[in-house]
């Protein structure tokens, strides 16, 4: 008898028009010791599941039938068992641990109070044992830390904090929905090595939940893949990620990219299963006179000059100690010459997107200058000059949900940078050119009648992208414009914008914290770390001989899913 | 074509929850009714109370027909002129929405420039602004009203003053309602300015009014509904507490408020209904509309959508 069953679990979501159905039939089982990933893209009903499992899904969503057992004990829909084995027998760790401890609280309260509500501890006895866990978990100097407060911890810790919480009461299933998807790739390291110790040591059952083929890759014995509700493929990790055997899942591991080499463009696959290996964009003759695509001329188009910016807050009371400020970007310089991607890559905090607000002058640089071609762009006196120079640089955004107006169709969005650059447009070009960028980002010119929110979040980065050429831009920065995808989409997207460079001679800064993607883009790499530059390389020199210590760490750390495949 | 119309409405979420809510349904058909009423005043009332020649002093003090004495030919009975009360409420509730709406639109649109301007430009220009509103808001807006229409006596001469005195009040209300919208609209700017799509615009290199107002603009228009709705309430109630002081639109034009205030005098003498059928009117007109703004505001947070 396996430690947790599910049989037949369908969840459905039942609204005013119609019934989503969020898990159908799903079957599995899971053992102790053993950690099990589920994976799929967004809306497959992954959290779902966990969801189920301690009865804590929201209504209007219901479990319509199918069973639950945790060693042999039903508790499906069975909120009073449920309620004593929440934090007691099955221990969650959330996605995002700034919000999921509650702030007022210290830690030593929080970890107490769900102590002695499940074991039957005396005061004294639990703080002793929360000492003890936070110890496990690996926080130093824990005795004076339990003291403090969430926010006087990092991400990090505080995700180490979770799970201390988790496995307080030495629970026996441990369910961790995107237990690192909000953390930076060293942290997430170690959090992953943890939570195999974990299961070790406690000999735990636990169930990560993840997007992530490379933290599926390192850190589970089984896997389960689904797709829109159902589970596809189930079974080994290493097989399933080596030999897939059906078409999602296929699909899924072919567009996770690579790490260890660099290819030319993604493989994409048909619901069908057929390759589709054709170029996206079909170029007419029109587009590329129109656009008077320009020469790849390899001279310096950007020059970064010894960037320093400090962001010295709001406060009243202008302190002017030096250590006081914090420098998100200190004595930063690179070049980007014409017709290459570079690449930006650095954990979060490390000045990346503040670069990319400097170039597109969003935000002003404390000190140092921008050279565009050799136009200085943050100096007051080239206003007008500056103005010419806008449209040349654009800009793709990572939060396609949040980068285009709800209140406009497709086409205004499109329709207003091509107006205001090319006075005087009349109607008909401004159409044409319209349909001509719609057709350039793959998509149908029906979708121009409609408001963004009608698009799943990849069509909305095309339509982002359309936005961005509109102006016929030769710089285009991409921040992180494929972090709010799923794997499959991100392909899709990452392909069109290599064979928009292509076709186009556009140059692209590509700003990212995904190393693999950054290997497949970039034929430059810049590294950064807390505003400062570590190193600038070419990207396989960087990946293959890393220089600075830093890139070396980052690149042992980051998850492969190369690491376990049959060959 | 029209049952078309209606399915379609019925299928966007807010018509649903339009339709499911009796509340809403009854407090905007009453609304609907009184709005309607007011402005086809000339079909609907059965008689002109302001021409002079449809009055007469014989018929004053006519109590309503239900009770001894009345008049079949006037239902509501009539006042201490002679005039029909039921014509003199419908004309009344016409000056009075007329200045609820006129204020609260002169309100919103002072509000929401200065708040959405504050909002995006910031600095030294929002603090002064901001600070303005808290100001603003120390004063009681019936304190404010009286202090406008002070000076506006001063300045205005008297024979003017009449024809003036609806400007006056709309300016008065208008002046007092305004810190409401501009403290809303700041806020949710402040949250609209930092999304990704205006930093797209201002990278295209958009003119900073046209963000404002083409981009922002459109996408905090909810609560700015929410609150004009209310503040039409309000500015209801304030017009017919200025009018109550004596302070309102002249007699010569009788809002609900005025009519309270000639009532009021013969309260005590018996003749109850010159008050109280406006009060009752007026008590209805601000009710619903304030309870329609109570579910717009339910029903445009999706935080409190019912489960």
């Amino acid at each position: 008898m396996s430690f947790l069953e599910v049989k037949n679990l369908n969840i459905s979501y039942q609204t005013r028009k119609e019934t989503i159905v969020a898990s159908k039939d799903v079957n599995f089982s899971l053992e102790r010791g053993e950690i099990l990933g589920i994976v799929g893209e967004s809306g497959s009903g992954k959290s779902t599941i966990a969801n189920a499992i301690i009865n804590l899904i929201d209504p209007p969503g219901e479990i319509t039938n199918g069973s639950i057992k945790i060693e042999n004990q039903e508790i499906c829909n069975n909120e009073e068992i449920i309620q004593k084995a929440r934090g007691k027998k099955i221990g969650f760790i959330f996605q995002d641990p700034q919000t999921s401890l509650n702030p007022l609280f210290k830690i030593k309260d929080q970890l107490i109070e769900t102590i002695q509500t499940h074991l039957d501890l005396n005061y004294e006895q639990a703080l002793n044992k929360s000492i003890q866990l936070l110890k496990e978990v690996g926080i130093e100097n824990a005795e004076k830390r339990i003291e403090d407060y969430p926010h006087q911890f990092s991400g990090g810790m505080r995700q180490r904090v979770v799970i201390a919480l988790a496995i307080s009461c030495e629970p026996d299933l441990i369910i961790a929905d995107e237990p690192t998807t909000a953390l930076d790739v060293s942290i997430q390291h170690q959090i992953l090595k943890l939570l195999k110790n974990l299961t070790v040591k406690r000999n735990l059952a636990v169930m990560i939940i993840t997007h992530d083929m490379g933290v599926i890759a390192e850190t589970t014995d089984r896997v389960i893949v689904m797709r829109y509700g159902k589970i596809v493929e189930q079974g080994k990790t290493s097989e399933i990620l080596s030999n897939p055997q059906s078409n999602e899942c296929k699909s899924l591991v072919m567009s996770v990219p690579p790490t260890n080499k660099k290819i030319d463009r993604f493989k994409l696959l048909s619901p069908d299963g057929g390759e589709i290996s054709d170029n996206s964009l079909n170029l007419t003759n029109n587009i590329i006179e129109n656009w008077a695509v320009r020469k790849v001329s390899h001279e310096k188009l950007l020059d970064f000059k010894n960037i320093t910016k400090i962001f010295d807050g709001q406060s009243i009371i202008i302190s002017t100690k030096e250590d006081d400020k914090i420098k998100a970007l200190n004595d930063v310089s690179f070049q980007i010459y014409e017709g290459e991607s570079f690449g930006l890559v650095g954990e979060s905090g490390s000045g990346k997107s503040t670069i990319a607000k400097i170039i597109t002058s969003l935000v002003k640089p404390t000190n140092g200058q921008v050279f565009f071609e050799d136009v200085s762009l943050h100096d007051p006196k080239n206003k007008i000059i500056k103005n010419k120079y806008r449209g040349q640089i654009q800009m793709i955004f990572q939060d396609p949900y949040s980068s285009l107006n709800p209140r406009f169709k497709v086409k205004d969005i499109i329709a207003e940078p091509i107006k205001f650059f090319q006075k005087g447009i009349d109607r008909s070009s401004i159409k044409d050119n319209i349909n001509d960028l719609i057709d350039i980002v793959g998509m149908t010119r029906q979708s121009l009648d409609r408001y963004p929110h009608e698009f799943s979040g990849g069509q909305r980065q095309r339509i982002s992208i359309a936005r961005a050429l509109a102006t016929r831009p030769r710089l285009l920065i991409c921040d992180e414009p494929t972090s709010a995808l799923d794997v499959s989409i991100q392909a899709q997207v990452l392909n069109l914008l290599k064979d928009l460079q292509e076709q186009l001679n556009l140059t692209i800064l590509f700003i990212s914290h995904d190393l693999p993607v950054v290997r497949q883009m970039c034929d430059r790499i810049a590294v950064l770390r807390n505003g400062k530059l570590c190193e600038i390389n070419e990207t396989e020199k960087l990946f293959n001989n890393p220089s600075h210590s830093y890139t070396k760490e980052l690149l042992d750390l980051m998850p492969k899913i190369e690491s376990i495949l049959i060959d | 074509m029209f049952l078309k119309t209606i399915n379609k409405i019925y299928d966007t979420d807010i018509g649903y929850s339009f339709f499911n809510s009796k509340i809403a349904i009854i407090s905007s058909s009453i609304f609907l009714i009184i709005f309607l009423c007011s402005f086809f005043a000339g079909v609907v009332a059965p008689y002109n109370p302001f021409d002079l020649i449809n009055v007469s002093l014989m018929d004053a003090f006519t109590p309503p027909i239900w009770s001894e004495g009345g008049n079949s030919s006037f239902f509501l009975g009539t006042d201490h002129q002679g005039r029909d009360m039921f014509s003199t409420m419908i004309y009344g509730s016409r000056i009075s929405l007329i200045v609820g709406f006129a204020s609260i639109i002169f309100a919103m649109i002072l509000g929401v420039f200065l708040g959405i301007t504050a909002g995006y430009i910031g600095g030294r220009y929002e603090i002064v602004v901001m600070r303005l509103t808290d100001v603003q808001l120390t004063i009681p807006s019936i304190l404010m009203a009286l202090l406008v229409d002070g000076i506006a006596r001063a300045i205005i001469s008297k024979s003017m003053h009449n024809e003036m005195a609806i400007y006056v009040l709309i300016f008065a209300i208008g002046i007092s309602e305004w810190p409401q919208f501009a403290r809303v609209t700041r806020a949710s700017t402040l949250v609209e300015k930092n999304k990704e799509y205006v930093s797209a615009s201002k990278i295209i290199g958009l003119p900073n009014i046209l963000i404002m107002f083409k981009h922002i603009l459109p996408n905090i228009l909810r609560p700015i509904l929410v609150i004009s709705t209310i503040g039409l309430a309000l500015a209801i109630i304030t017009e017919s507490t200025l009018s109550f002081l004596g302070v309102g639109v002249p007699p010569t034009t009788p809002s609900l408020g005025t009519l309270i205030r000639f009532g009021n005098n013969f309260l005590f003498s018996g003749e109850w209904w010159i008050t109280f059928f406006p009060a009752i009117l007026l008590i209805a007109l601000a009710l619903s509309v304030n309870l329609l703004g109570d579910w717009m505001r339910d029903a445009l947070n999706p935080k409190l959508k019912k489960r």
